[in-house]
């Protein structure tokens, strides 16, 4: 076989490669190529902006590689062969000039996104952000509300347009907490506090999972993330409230016992200064 | 004897039905070898003409034979981890979750600390001597303990499949899950040990292979005019002695918090998991650079010889190595922007991170202004060079798409990361040195591989990586994590899983085909033999001298006045035969190395099963085996020059 019958082959199956991936790509609902938060939003920009420079190294990097292994091919006499040169001040500073000025542009970007998208950093809206605290159990999540005095494990709910600032913490092996329709992720930590901000702009039901390995139920480790209209959200509340479980010290226990795919489960009253005390236990161990 | 045994007991045999197999097939494979030694007599052959020598070339083979046996069992691993992510879209699929972790614990170690790293030593060993004109390594006794150790790390990885279990906890274990607390049986000290043993084996060849070159060059052989394989084995082996004893440390720490209930990386009673994810990286990133380096410089080699033209912009080549040196040690926070660190430090990493992009691309285009205006050869290693740049400069795109923290935060721990690292070890690391075997196997054995056999493993790879790490990027992209063992049926993952699962499947008959090609060529090695020693018509010393290369390497050590030196020397049609011999002194064979290893190996096993009697002999073997070892001044001997010219007359 010729070598320009490979190369065609090459660019053929990746064709169909590709075409075979955007097929079987279609009907995922968790993509972060279709955010419904302003952040996830913002990140998919980013993703789609930073794709585009590359471009700018990589297709004339392909355009180079096939041009020049086609025509420099053994038993083409047309071609020139200079087997002693091998220095090029001009060509040499491009392409240490070209991908260093777009790392330039790239750094500015990144400089600016790093800021901007900072998990920690609370977000602009005219609402209230809501605070809701997460534990990372082995192997489910628990969210607490301490200003409705609620808890939930594996469900969470909020209202669409209000802010929502995730308290993070962890009671086992660490965790990464993504909802990647909404933005990305942050670290779970037992002994630790960390933070992640967002917004959903539109209601509906979004799913979250645990990223990082912690153990036999880790894949399990799902929950779904919620947004609703302001209404939706104080009726729910409403309804959890009627729950028959209160999240006592001891009621925290057993929860605390591992589980695989925990059932969503509601309670209608919480413990004071619990996320607290579950940070303190490791900081301050008896 | 509860206590003569530490934790050791029947249970640690291996109860379900896949280990079993697996460990069935691993005991009749060693069964085969011994059977097949105690038939053909081969004992004392195998002692004195490999185990105990000092060769480097005889080392390099047996570090490849090593990586190539793991690679064989990483690849089994990464089926297996296929397989069941291709069945188990709503269900359990065909393994528990238990062994799905120890499988993708085991495949990412394997791969790393027995494959790639074996493969590179072994063609270090193979190559560096020669291409600086040398007869051998600086110190070719620690050459023979890095070895064994690197062979003790792997026998005790493998043990664990019939003894006890493997770690669960990924395969850079983070702490508190690999703590004594989340797991406690002997899976993590498994890791440890065999990761231990093997570590300082290979710092002990970092220091060994940079004395090497920058001590024993040929004459004249300026560095700048030190070949390119050369240079990226330098920068490596920087890396490896300045990254390795973070490791060691690392690790030591974990072990300490598992045998003695310390503290170091606990989430309770003071101790910093996040620690233990800082020094981890510490010297997993600078990793990453000891791997890609090496098969950076054997592009370098193979696409000059193949384009029969100099290597374009090499003092640009020499920099860009330095910089990745250098940066590889400031950007290792990019493994975890996701931990909280604030927004100036993420940022600080992110752009160093895409810095190392600019040398690396002023590489990738060195090569291609190489093969311009030059007359390229397609044998295979040019085919792997081709395939290489490729799914390199995708890999690295993603690569950059990825230090910029804020698109991390969406595509960390999801597939897209695992397509990613997978793009540039594959397409990089493996593609480079399986190059590198190619170009350099009628240097050590004497003729060539069979090439049609060598374009279908060719073939096979590049296809069977599209196939298998392409839907990978699509399914980070579609919310997709890593070492998940089930997955709902409405994410709609599981064609894509299906496809990269018949991905691993074409890579596997490349594998199949090039086991095939290594056979039919011993077969017909008679048609293939390189009577002249310069198969490819090189520009490096090794191309100088006999195929396969005498065990003095060199019968009288050449001059070098140019970069290319046998190039040079073959367009000025030196006269290479030499006018006259000089007694030759090589290092005696010796059995410490193995003996050293073994005790390690022992010492090792004693720990994970806290057989602390047995541990405290194995270490004082360790001592003692060395101090003998240092107490003998006789380890040298003579090769007349009588000799030498009756050996080089044969040809």
């Amino acid at each position: 076989m010729k070598n320009i019958e490979k190369i065609i082959m090459v660019v053929i199956f990746c064709f169909w490669l590709f075409g075979l991936i955007l097929i079987l790509s279609q009907g995922s609902e968790v993509s972060i190529l279709d955010p419904k938060g302003q952040v996830a939003a913002k990140e998919k920009n980013l993703l789609i902006f930073a794709s585009g420079l590359s471009l700018i190294i990589i297709l004339p990097v392909f355009a180079l590689i096939f041009g020049i292994a086609w025509r420099y091919r053994e038993g083409n006499d047309k071609a020139k062969y200079k087997p002693d040169w091998d220095h090029s001040r001009l060509l040499e500073s491009i392409w240490w000039g070209v991908p260093f000025a777009l790392i330039v542009i790239l750094s500015i970007v990144t400089y600016k996104s790093s800021h901007e998208l900072d998990p920690f950093k609370p977000l602009e809206a005219e609402t209230k952000p809501l605070t809701i605290q997460v534990i990372a159990m082995d192997w489910k999540w628990l969210f607490i509300y301490p200003e409705q005095n609620i808890a939930t494990v594996n469900y969470v709910k909020f209202p669409a347009g209000t802010p929502v600032n995730f308290q993070l913490t962890g009671d086992g092996a660490m965790n990464s907490f993504w909802i990647p329709q909404l933005g990305g992720q942050i670290y779970a930590m037992a002994g630790m506090s960390t933070q992640i901000n967002l917004l959903a702009d539109e209601p509906g039901d979004f799913r979250g999972s645990s990223a990082n390995i912690s153990g036999r139920g880790f894949s399990d480790m799902t929950f779904i993330a919620s947004a609703g209209s302001n209404s939706d959200f104080e009726a729910w509340v409403g309804a959890v409230k009627k729950s028959q479980k209160n999240l006592s010290e001891n009621e925290y226990k057993k929860l605390a016992e591992p589980t695989v795919d925990h059932p969503p489960t509601y309670y209608s009253s919480v413990q004071e200064g619990l996320y607290k005390e579950v940070i303190l236990s490791f900081l301050l161990p008896s | 004897m509860n206590n003569l045994l530490g934790r050791l007991n029947f249970d640690a045999l291996p109860d379900d039905p896949v280990t079993i197999g697996g460990g069935i097939m691993m005991s009749l494979t060693g069964l085969l070898v011994i059977g097949f030694l105690i038939y053909t007599k081969r004992w004392k052959w195998l002692w004195n003409e490999w185990l105990t020598s000092l060769d480097p070339k005889k080392i390099g083979i047996m570090y490849i034979i090593v990586a190539l046996l793991m690679l064989l069992r990483g690849g089994t691993d990464a089926m297996m981890i296929r397989l069941q992510q291709a069945t188990a879209s709503g269900g359990d699929g065909i393994f528990t979750t238990d062994l799905f972790q120890q499988v993708f614990s085991a495949h990412g170690t394997i791969m790393i600390f027995f494959v790639a790293m074996g493969l590179m030593f072994g063609l270090i060993n193979l190559v560096l001597p020669l291409q600086i004109g040398a007869r051998d390594v600086a110190f070719p006794f620690l050459n023979s303990v890095s070895f064994w150790l690197f062979a003790a790390g792997m026998v005790l990885m493998n043990i664990s499949l019939v003894i006890g279990e493997f770690s669960a906890a990924g395969w850079l274990a983070y702490p508190p899950l690999s703590g004594l607390e989340y797991s406690p049986g002997v899976g993590v000290d498994y890791w440890i040990w065999s990761l231990q043993i093997a570590g300082v084996g290979s710092l002990l060849s970092g220091i060994n292979f940079l004395v090497t070159i920058l001590k024993m060059r040929a004459p004249g052989m300026t560095l700048m005019k030190l070949p390119m394989f050369c240079w990226s084995v330098m920068g490596s082996m920087i890396l490896v002695i300045f990254a390795f004893p973070i490791l060691t440390a690392t690790l030591g720490m974990l072990s300490l918090d598992r045998l003695m209930g310390m503290h170091f990386f606990t989430s309770d009673f003071g101790g910093n998991p996040m620690m233990y994810i800082n020094l981890i990286w510490a010297w997993g990133h600078p990793e990453v650079y000891i791997l890609i380096l090496p098969a950076f410089g054997i592009f370098s080699e193979v696409v000059a010889t193949f384009s029969r033209k100099r290597l374009f912009g090499y003092t640009s080549m020499v920099w860009a190595i330095g910089a990745i040196t250098f940066l590889s040690f400031i950007v290792w926070l990019h493994h975890f922007f996701t931990m909280g660190a604030g927004a100036n430090v993420n940022a600080f990493f992110g752009i160093m991170t895409m810095i190392i992009a600019v040398p690396t691309g002023v590489k990738v285009f060195n090569w291609l202004f190489t093969m311009y205006r030059g007359r390229i050869h397609y044998a295979t290693p040019m085919l792997w060079f081709l395939g290489f740049v490729t799914t390199f400069t995708i890999g690295g795109a993603t690569g950059v798409l990825m230090s910029v923290p804020a698109i991390d935060f969406q595509v960390h721990n999801s597939l897209f990361l695992v397509a990613h690292f997978h793009n540039m070890i594959i397409g990089g690391v493996v593609f480079g040195f399986f190059a590198g075997l190619t170009y350099w196997f009628p240097k050590v054995f004497g003729f060539k591989l069979n090439e049609a056999l060598g374009k279908v493993a060719f073939f096979c790879w590049l296809f069977g990586f599209l196939l298998a790490f392409m839907p990978l990027y699509a399914l980070g992209i579609l919310g997709a994590t890593r070492r998940l063992d089930s997955y709902d049926p409405s994410m709609g993952w599981q064609g894509l899983f299906i496809v990269a699962a018949i991905g691993v499947g074409v890579i596997m008959i490349g594998l199949a085909a090039q086991i095939l090609q290594l056979a039919y060529s011993i077969y017909k090695r008679r048609e293939n033999m390189d009577t002249t020693g310069d198969p490819w018509n090189g520009r490096t010393l090794e191309w100088s001298t006999k195929s396969p290369a005498p065990f003095y390497n060199f019968a009288v050590i050449p001059e070098v006045n140019e970069r290319d030196a046998f190039w040079e020397m073959k367009q000025t049609k030196q006269d290479l035969r030499a006018k006259h011999y000089q007694d030759i002194y090589l290092p005696k064979n010796t059995g410490a190395g193995i003996i050293i290893a073994g005790f390690a190996f022992m010492a090792g096993f004693a720990l994970i099963w806290h057989i602390w009697w047995l541990a405290f002999a194995g270490l004082l073997g360790i001592i003692a085996s060395l101090i003998i070892r240092t107490k003998n001044d006789d380890s040298e001997y003579k090769v007349p020059a009588a000799t030498i010219k009756e050996l080089e007359a044969k040809t």
